[in-house]
């Protein structure tokens, strides 16, 4: 089939299509036989590894006792009071490189628990059965607190800083709430709008309000008129404390002659796309999609383009796997899903008038502990140029906050250079890339700032 | 291969393994089908007087563990629901056509002479090997006078056992049931009243569990559940404590036993056998799996013995027997203690947690900087209770090794320690 009638195939399959109805999940979740079962593999171990490996130090053993107890419920309430985002993080993780890893298992049977399907069927079954939150609110200390961005790391602040009895208005700029996880994840991981249902989940703790469309110095609606403007200098007179979860908006460039033209984008607004259209068949897709990166934001994009119907989807990586920042089970998935990787290449040219059509690459190798070109090209033809080379700090509105490395700077008690506002999640030096660490700095974050604002 | 045919009550048998009475062994059907898979025999399914009794809907209750394992059942069934004649053809018709299979007939009957001599001779004349009297049934059957109602009783037990012997002149069973104080009463009344063979365990009563949302014991019907009889590999400790109990004792130990009891593969008939058992009756891993299970039974029994060196049953009947002794016969200078295999160790903790918690604090708990965990024993704190032998997940990891102290056999009633051991 010549690629013209290929796209015309696929589009019509896509027609009408939006990412939850087109995309099935990665993982199939457990019903109840297969929970019990793989259940029954865990140990029970004291003082778990898996506990340690989990950013949000989850009680692992003891919610998956739980559910062999039958105490499904339980095992759910085990899980969210310590990540109220269990429900992502149980279809998102890493847990190859987190708990999994850290299971016993892997040195005698060769087999961890499936710890992330087991979390998945515990906070599913909650979502789907509890008639009410699951949380209570301690009584109100009359104090309200701004958060800046609705993602994991502002909205679990958000939860727990309401379960400490504080009013929260969070600010977000765009219109839903869930960060990268209603944007950014993969779709095969995040199917049958999942992080829609766990925003509104969550803020059934109460005491949260979202403000929608309104985002430092660029306030489209700002809902309270005393607001000048939405700056922190503002929001430092109206509120108690502010706490800045703004992840990195900006993402980086190549540096390379071109990179204006068209069919060139970043890998992070090609899944906003793709998550957010109504109709999958009208989303730019090419023909030749190169992905450079070797993050799991590069392997979601490449495995998405390829589903969606694009006949060749290659990702290029300038160092070799190990470095990759996507696990060697995502790399893996990519290759099963058909996406050629190139590894040890940097692209030097960008190809093409007004649009992409070919990009030039050299191979790498590290000399002296320094990767540098080897002088050897090639050519890859390419109509759609994904670029996943990391992301930063937008930086608007927070230029009188201390950053290091293009990041906020933060003390261990969450606080920024300004002691009135906290920060976590990606947008901070230590973040990384993890919904789950996102999830953990702001619990963190709130119980640090209840602490701190009983002497403020 | 070793020769597994056996003898019990002077009866020959292919092999040790009988299906017990019970709804298995209920019919022509089952029993061929049995004989098929290759039992050797099967204890009829009990039998009483015309006309039938009437079974209930809802019968067996069972008790899961966490891995939905069935550890075991209990049921509230009676005796035979079919007429007496129907069971006697079909007898005749299978001993016909399965000469080498056993086939013994169960009975139970009122404590009454003729109604236990009357059934017992019409049951024999339809040409069985022998006669099993169920004086254990614990449910049901024990309201009206019969089953566990007589089996409570040595001297009903000698009374029926004899009516029995008197009656017919084939090999005679007399079943006990295990809901007694002491085994050896209901074991000697057998004796006395004359029995070849003494079979048990028959089930124990039981509530097998509370549905909570009927608020009533399961099986439950129409809203309310009773007592019945417990079976299944959890009995099996309870058989084998009451089979070794009859087997040592001097009153007993000459009487053949067909053991019951828990009794799912070759490594429990084995044991049963080690304890002095002469044959082997299944029910529940039959129920619980089907009649193929024999075949694993028969060449496991057969290649432990291949190893062992044991050329037939005889070879080691009994053999556990001189090793089972009263708690004050054993040895207090006795030492050991367990061993770590830190190779084999994968780091769970759950020795550590154990022992800390419930035991003697003797597991030590250590945290290297790169995160790998270290249990180790304190010798002078572990008394060798192989609690963290028992729930290490890996086999052999944590061993029990007995220590060489050079001390000698002390018993308690030779201890200095024992206050009573020069009181007569």
């Amino acid at each position: 089939m010549n690629h013209k009638n290929h796209r015309a195939a696929y589009n019509k399959i896509l027609a009408k299509q939006n990412a939850n109805s087109f995309f099935d999940e990665l993982h199939s979740p457990f019903n109840k036989a297969m929970a019990l079962k793989e259940a029954d593999h865990c140990l029970y171990c004291y003082d778990a590894p898996c506990i340690q490996a989990c950013p949000t130090s989850i009680d692992i053993p003891t919610f998956i006792h739980q559910i062999k107890t039958g105490n499904v419920m339980g095992a759910a309430h085990t899980i969210l009071k310590e990540n109220i985002m269990g429900g992502t993080c149980a279809r998102a993780c890493p847990t190859e490189v987190l708990c999994e890893q850290a299971c016993v298992l892997n040195d005698d049977a060769g087999k961890p628990v499936e710890i992330g399907l087991l979390q998945r069927f515990a906070t599913d079954h909650l979502m789907a059965k509890s008639v009410s939150h699951p949380f209570r609110r301690a009584a109100r200390t009359g104090r309200t607190i701004a958060v800046i961005g609705a993602g994991p790391a502002g909205l679990s602040f958000a939860h727990r800083a309401a379960v400490l009895g504080h009013d929260i208005h969070i600010y977000e700029a765009r219109d839903k709430a869930g960060g990268l996880n209603e944007y950014g994840l993969a779709a095969y991981k995040m199917a049958d709008d999942f992080a829609a249902r766990e925003v509104d989940f969550l803020l059934g703790i109460g005491g949260i309000e979202i403000f929608y469309g309104t985002s430092l110095e660029q306030d489209l609606s700002l809902p309270d008129l005393s607001l000048a403007n939405l700056s922190l200098n503002n929001l430092q007179d109206k509120y108690d404390a502010i706490f800045i979860g703004v992840g990195l908006g900006g993402t980086n460039d190549l540096g390379l002659d071109g990179e204006a033209m068209s069919g060139i984008a970043d890998a992070i607004d090609f899944i906003e796309n793709l998550r957010q259209t109504d109709d999958l068949s009208r989303l730019d897709l090419g023909e030749n999609i190169i992905v450079i990166g070797g993050g799991n934001t590069a392997i979601d994009a490449a495995i998405q383009a390829k589903k969606l119907g694009s006949p060749n989807v290659a990702l290029v990586y300038r160092r070799g796997e190990d470095e990759m920042g996507a696990t060697a089970f995502e790399v893996e998935l990519a290759r099963k899903n058909g996406i050629s990787i190139h590894l040890w290449s940097k692209p030097i040219i960008l190809h093409g008038k007004n649009s992409i059509t070919a990009i030039t690459f050299e191979h790498t190798a590290i000399k002296d502990g320094k990767l540098t070109g080897t002088g050897e090209a090639y050519i890859l033809d390419c109509d759609m140029l994904l670029k996943a080379i990391g992301q930063k700090l937008a930086g608007t509105g927070l230029q009188d906050l201390a950053t290091k490395d293009g990041k906020l700077v933060i003390s261990e008690n969450y606080q920024t250079s300004n002691k009135k506002i906290f920060a976590g999640g990606d947008c901070v030096l230590s973040g990384e890339d993890l919904t789950v660490q996102a999830v953990e700095d702001g619990k963190q974050a709130a119980i640090a700032m209840d602490i701190w604002l009983r002497d403020n | 291969m070793a020769d597994l045919t056996c003898t019990i009550a002077g009866i020959k048998s292919i092999n040790p393994f009988w299906l017990a009475s019970a709804p298995p062994t209920d019919k022509y059907f089952n029993v061929v089908r049995a004989f098929k898979a290759g039992w050797a025999g099967v204890v009829w399914k009990t039998l009483g007087e015309d006309p039938p009794v009437i079974n209930m809907s809802s019968r067996y209750g069972v008790h899961f563990n966490s891995a939905r394992d069935v550890i075991g059942i209990n049921n509230i069934e009676l005796i035979s629901d079919r007429p007496l004649e129907v069971n006697l053809q079909e007898i005749r018709q299978v001993r016909e056509e399965w000469p080498d299979r056993v086939i013994i007939g169960s009975m139970m009957a009122p404590i009454d002479e003729c109604a236990w001599k009357e059934l017992a001779i019409k049951i024999a004349e339809a040409g069985v090997h022998g006669i099993e009297l169920n004086l254990g049934c614990p449910h049901g059957m024990c309201e009206r006078g019969m089953g566990s109602s007589i089996g409570q009783v040595p001297e009903m037990i000698e009374q029926t056992t004899r009516w029995v012997r008197e009656a017919v002149d084939i090999p005679v069973f007399t079943k006990l049931t295990p809901n007694i104080t002491n085994i050896l009463w209901a074991a000697e009344a057998a004796k006395a009243g004359g029995a070849h063979a003494i079979s048990l365990i028959n089930t124990v009563n039981s509530v097998i569990s509370v549905d909570l949302d009927a608020m009533a014991p399961t099986p439950t019907i129409d809203g309310k559940g009773s007592h019945g009889g417990y079976c299944g590999t959890a009995v099996k400790p309870i058989a084998l404590h009451m089979v070794a109990e009859i087997a040592r004792n001097p009153e007993t130990r000459d009487i053949d036993i067909s053991a019951i009891g828990g009794i799912e593969n070759w490594r429990d008939a084995a044991e049963f056998i080690s304890l002095g058992a002469n044959g082997l009756q299944v029910c529940t891993a039959a129920m619980l799996y089907g009649f193929r299970i024999v075949d694993d039974m028969i060449a496991g029994l057969s290649n432990f013995m291949d190893e062992k060196g044991y050329k037939t049953l005889d070879d080691f009947r009994g053999l556990a027997i001189k090793n089972t002794v009263d708690w004050n016969e054993l040895n207090m200078n006795f030492d050991t203690k367990a061993v770590i295999n830190q190779d084999s160790c994968i780091e769970c903790g759950r020795c550590h947690i154990a022992c800390e918690d419930t035991s003697h604090q003797a597991i030590t708990f250590d945290v290297a900087a790169d995160g790998k965990r270290t249990f180790t024993v304190v010798d002078e704190d572990c008394v060798g209770c192989n609690l963290c032998a028992i729930i290490c997940p890996v086999p052999d990891c944590i061993e029990m090794q007995p220590v060489k102290n050079n001390l000698p056999y002390l018993t308690w009633p030779e201890h200095p320690k024992n206050v009573m051991k020069d009181v007569d």
